[in-house]
């Protein structure tokens, strides 16, 4: 394989919503390049993850390289950058944004623009691309494209006179769009005899390449047997393999500036590689290194705990395994009285925690329990010393602390209006204060400053339920602002239940610590006594419930023909009791811990 | 050889109705049933399980069923000889027949007592007749309480069953029926609590909303007065539902609850025999006819013989000894599954007052603790 002149090079990224039909497009796309066989194609090729089919999301970046005859008759190389479309990934849109000069704003033509699509076209525009608006699924009767023209041009503010309108189901239009890439995105830019100098989009770890490094040459060239080094973490390595993904791997020679490929180079973990960071020559360096990214870190924290004891060592390998590709994720260990050994995790929000912990669960087919979902609290002590802290557990005595301060975010959320009042009162009940709210035809674009540790709970269900799943919402944290937040414990038979505690705010703590006992009180099974069921801060008691004693439980006949019958019975409760966590005298089931936490308050 | 006791149940499954509350195997034929074929292979039942296991000494048989006082006295007759021919009898052994007080049945006590019977257990259920009629039963309170006195006066020992929390019934209601009922000077009273079973005419009338079961509060209010009113009379519970004079107890049901050995005779017979160095769990075909064919073609109505493992012997132990007040010897339990019953569960349960260790370090449930013994068991065998 030769490289390409690099006029002829087109890198681009598609912005969209979940479900808008980034995907299909895809598809599409490389259908008709001739990048699979018609019988290699399977729907969402790019996302390879059972979950990413599944949920129809993307989590890593793919990309693919597209053989294109343009109808101008020349040869042009297409290479498609596959974004997640997420919140928590707003991170991982970013370098791959970073690595194109072009991006597809596919909008669904029946539902308009939504929150994230928004965040991620504002990131593209920040990156200097060009933007092509494409209006999908223009088939469908529901389907408004002058409408949504406007609606682009008024909440984004790009000229979508000439939005491509496709079917990408139908394949309506769809060479139109990789007509507008060559002719409206720009070639990248490069000098092929400057030292090298290539950007590290991504990384992930193959069970058969070891670490595979995804990047894009902006200068210079990358060969074969090259020895490179990272600028960032200072390692060499020596280039085993370097290739492209078509979008199966193919090896090549040579990678020249503009172009996206992969490189192998006996790199033994994913956390060698730092994203974002800069791949040069050993021997003939770069003078500058690439600006680069700010690393992913952690927003949202949770302890994980198997549900049987015994599989302890089993989830510490496989969340070695998980973070071999994904280094945004952390661990570690953590003990708890209710639940035993367990890992305190750290995610980049509540979509990522529930990405991972459902991995966990069907990947290597792990039972888990997760505590209440938390952030990094900020608090200075009456020493002067400041500490962080993301567990209830860690938090110092009362006596100790000056001031708590907590991570608030900007949120923004679009929705049909006859939503909003349900959505602006949801706000109102997380402590939200609004900062803007407009309209564009029918739908209503707010924005709310909101403590994120009112989001981590379950604010994206409730958002769904009250909008019926047609709002949509993105955040980023803006700063750390003082609070009065306050422990709140709960007691079981007279015990703190470490693995339900949480901070919240002064004026909350009452109503969840209700809501949470209340809740308690109709899953805890009732015991042989009776048991009593608290929500505390410090010793003050703010809500009680009691879950009432047996009165009555045995088998009025029983005689010699019954024994094997009952020993069935008694077997099925001893295996019913393996799901219980035994908490001092009282038997909690496992899902108490999961349905307390996500009380509506 | 074998100086423990060693007791023998038999199935008689036929009756002339169905109770509506019943899930026992009883079926009811409109042809006349060939007691002389069933005979015979009770007789060769016996004769192949006394094969397997070897020799006995029997220290109780109980004819059960169904409605084994349909039986004709020559039957039992014939079924009580084929037990003395395969294995030896106690001289003192108890014999019990379960039997229906009707009019028509008492006339066959003398029979069965000379047949060798020597206790009899009544299925009176109430001295109510609204409530027999509800519960399906084909006696009058008077017709039973008639049936009663001439087995008391037939046979030495005498029992018979009630049941509370029945349609409509009140604690107040029961107290007084109760009362009358220890005042009929009998030794021995099983007393259980209405229970909905799956697959009969009662539970799809209480899935239908048709038939309502008490709250625990109403249930443990039942419970209360039956013990209260048992004990005044100088019938203590020995175990859950079961009340005697002391020295009065069933010995083949104690078999039963300290997990003794017993042969299961006839179509759906349970038992737990020993050979072989194991102990078996053994049952037997339930249809009556299918039964029937099966002991003639093969000897024995055996369709499950299975060894129980040490938890399973443990778990068996335990369901069975707590129910009795006696308790159960904790180093048995040690016996059969290797590992001791955990100290720490043992401890939470004594201080809240729902077991105790008795005399020769026997583990018992309290009065406290009986109401929640089925808790009570899981807690201890988890």
């Amino acid at each position: 394989m030769t490289t390409v002149p690099i006029e002829n090079i087109r890198n681009f990224a598609i912005v969209a919503h979940i479900d808008h039909g980034k995907s299909t497009l895809a598809d599409r796309l490389i259908q008709i390049t001739g990048g699979l066989a018609e019988r290699e194609m399977v729907e969402q090729v790019l996302d390879s993850m059972d979950i990413e089919r599944e949920r129809g999301i993307t989590i890593k970046a793919q990309t693919v390289r597209l053989h294109y005859k343009a109808r101008d008759g020349k040869d042009y190389i297409l290479n498609l950058i596959d974004t997640p479309g997420h919140v928590d990934f707003a991170y991982e849109v970013n370098r791959s944004l970073a690595a194109c000069e072009g991006s597809l704003l596919v909008v669904d033509a029946s539902q308009g623009v939504e929150a994230q699509t928004l965040a991620n076209v504002y990131q593209a525009i920040e990156n200097n691309h060009e933007v092509v608006p494409v209006l999908n699924k223009v088939d469908l009767p529901a389907a408004e494209p002058d409408k949504v023209k406007q609606q682009i041009e008024d909440v984004i503010g790009l000229d979508a006179s000439d939005a491509v309108l496709i079917s990408a189901k139908t394949g309506l239009n769809v060479g139109d769009v990789l007509e507008a890439i060559v002719h409206r995105l720009p070639p990248p830019k490069g000098d092929r005899d400057a030292p090298l100098k290539a950007l590290l989009v991504d990384s992930w770890y193959d069970a058969y390449l070891g670490v595979v490094v995804l990047l894009r040459v902006v200068d210079g060239s990358l060969r074969r047997g090259q020895r490179i080094r990272l600028m960032g973490t200072d390692a060499s390595y020596e280039v085993d393999k370097i290739g492209v993904f078509t979008p199966k791997m193919r090896d090549a020679t040579e990678l020249g500036p503009g172009e996206i490929g992969f490189l192998t180079a006996s790199i033994k973990e994913v956390a060698d590689t730092r994203v974002g960071d800069t791949i040069t020559d050993d021997k003939k360096p770069t003078a500058a290194p690439l600006p680069g990214f700010r690393p992913a870190i952690p927003v949202v924290f949770c302890g994980l705990f198997p549900v049987d004891a015994a599989d302890f060592e089993t989830l510490r390998a496989a969340m070695g395994k998980l973070r071999l590709n994904d280094a945004s994720f952390t661990y570690e260990m953590e003990t708890s009285a209710a639940l035993g050994f367990g890992f305190r995790c750290g995610f980049l929000g509540l979509l990522h925690l529930e990405i991972i912990q459902e991995r966990l669960e069907r990947e290597f087919n792990l039972n888990l329990i997760a505590t209440a979902p938390s952030v990094i609290y900020k608090i200075k002590l009456t020493n002067k010393t400041e500490i962080e802290i993301h567990n209830p557990v860690d938090m110092p005595d009362v006596v100790r602390i000056e001031e708590i301060h907590e991570p608030w975010i900007e949120a923004t959320i679009l929705t049909p209006d006859e939503y909003l009042g349900a959505i602006l009162k949801l706000c109102q009940d997380r402590r939200g204060s609004q900062v803007d709210l407009n309209y564009v035809g029918a739908r209503a674009m707010v924005k709310y400053n909101l403590p994120l540790n009112e989001v981590v709970f379950d604010f994206y269900d409730r958002l769904k339920s009250v909008s019926k799943g047609y709002a949509s919402f993105d955040y980023h944290v803006t700063e750390y602002r003082p609070s009065d937040l306050v422990k709140m414990s709960i007691l079981v038979n007279g015990e703190p239940v470490d693995a339900l505690s949480m901070l919240v705010h002064r004026t909350r703590a009452e109503n969840r610590g209700r809501a949470m006992v209340e809740k308690l009180k109709e899953l805890i099974p009732p015991h042989m006594f009776q048991v009593p069921i608290q929500a505390a801060i410090g010793a003050k008691i703010i809500a009680r419930e009691t879950v009432r004693a047996l009165r009555k439980d045995v088998t009025a006949k029983c005689y010699g023909g019954d024994i094997t019958r009952k020993r069935k019975l008694l077997e099925k409760q001893k295996e019913g009791k393996k799901r219980m966590r035994q908490f001092g005298k009282v038997e909690i089931p496992q899902e108490a811990f999961i349905e307390a936490l996500k009380v509506d308050v | 050889m074998n100086d423990r006791s060693f007791g023998v149940y038999v199935h008689w499954p036929f009756c002339l109705s169905k109770c509506p509350y019943c899930d026992f195997n009883s079926h009811v034929r409109h042809s006349s049933i060939d007691e002389h074929r069933f005979a015979a292979a009770f007789g060769r039942e016996i004769a192949s399980t006394a094969a397997r296991i070897g020799a006995r000494t029997v220290s109780t048989i109980f004819l059960g069923g169904g409605t084994p006082s349909l039986m004709q006295p020559s039957t039992v007759g014939a079924v009580l000889d084929a037990v003395a021919r395969h294995w030896s009898v106690a001289p003192d052994a108890e014999i019990t027949l379960e039997a229906n007080p009707t009019s028509v049945e008492a006339t066959r006590f003398a029979g069965f007592r000379a047949a060798g019977v020597n206790r009899v257990s009544l299925g009176i259920q109430s001295l109510d007749d609204e409530a027999l009629r509800a519960l399906g039963r084909r006696h009058t309170a008077q017709e039973a309480l008639a049936a009663l006195r001439i087995a008391q006066s037939t046979f030495g020992r005498c029992s018979f069953d009630l049941i509370y929390a029945r349609p409509d019934h009140t604690p107040l209601a029961w107290e007084k029926e109760l009362r009358r009922a220890v005042a009929e000077a009998t030794e021995h009273l099983s007393i259980y609590q209405l229970t909905i079973e799956p697959d009969t005419p009662f539970a799809t009338l209480h899935e239908a909303g048709k038939l309502a079961t008490p709250d625990p509060d109403t249930g443990r209010a039942f419970f209360d007065v039956t013990q209260n009113v048992c004990t005044a009379a100088g019938l203590p519970a020995y175990e859950v539902s079961n009340h005697a004079r002391p020295g009065a107890e069933c010995r083949h049901n104690l078999l039963y609850w300290r997990y003794g050995e017993y042969a299961g005779i006839g179509p759906g017979a349970h038992g737990r025999i020993e050979h072989d160095g194991e102990r078996w769990a053994t049952s037997t075909e339930r249809n009556p006819e299918g039964w029937l064919k099966r002991v003639e073609s093969l000897g024995t109505g055996i369709i499950a013989h299975d060894p129980l493992t040490g938890v399973e012997m443990g778990d068996e132990f335990l369901l069975m000894g707590l129910r009795l007040t006696e308790g159960i010897d904790p180093t048995q339990y040690q016996t059969f599954t290797g590992t001791p019953l955990r100290p720490d569960r043992i401890a939470s349960l004594v201080e809240d007052g729902l077991v105790a260790f008795g005399g020769s370090r026997r583990l018992r449930v309290t009065p406290t603790g009986f109401p929640v013994l089925d808790a009570i068991v899981a807690r201890l065998a988890a």
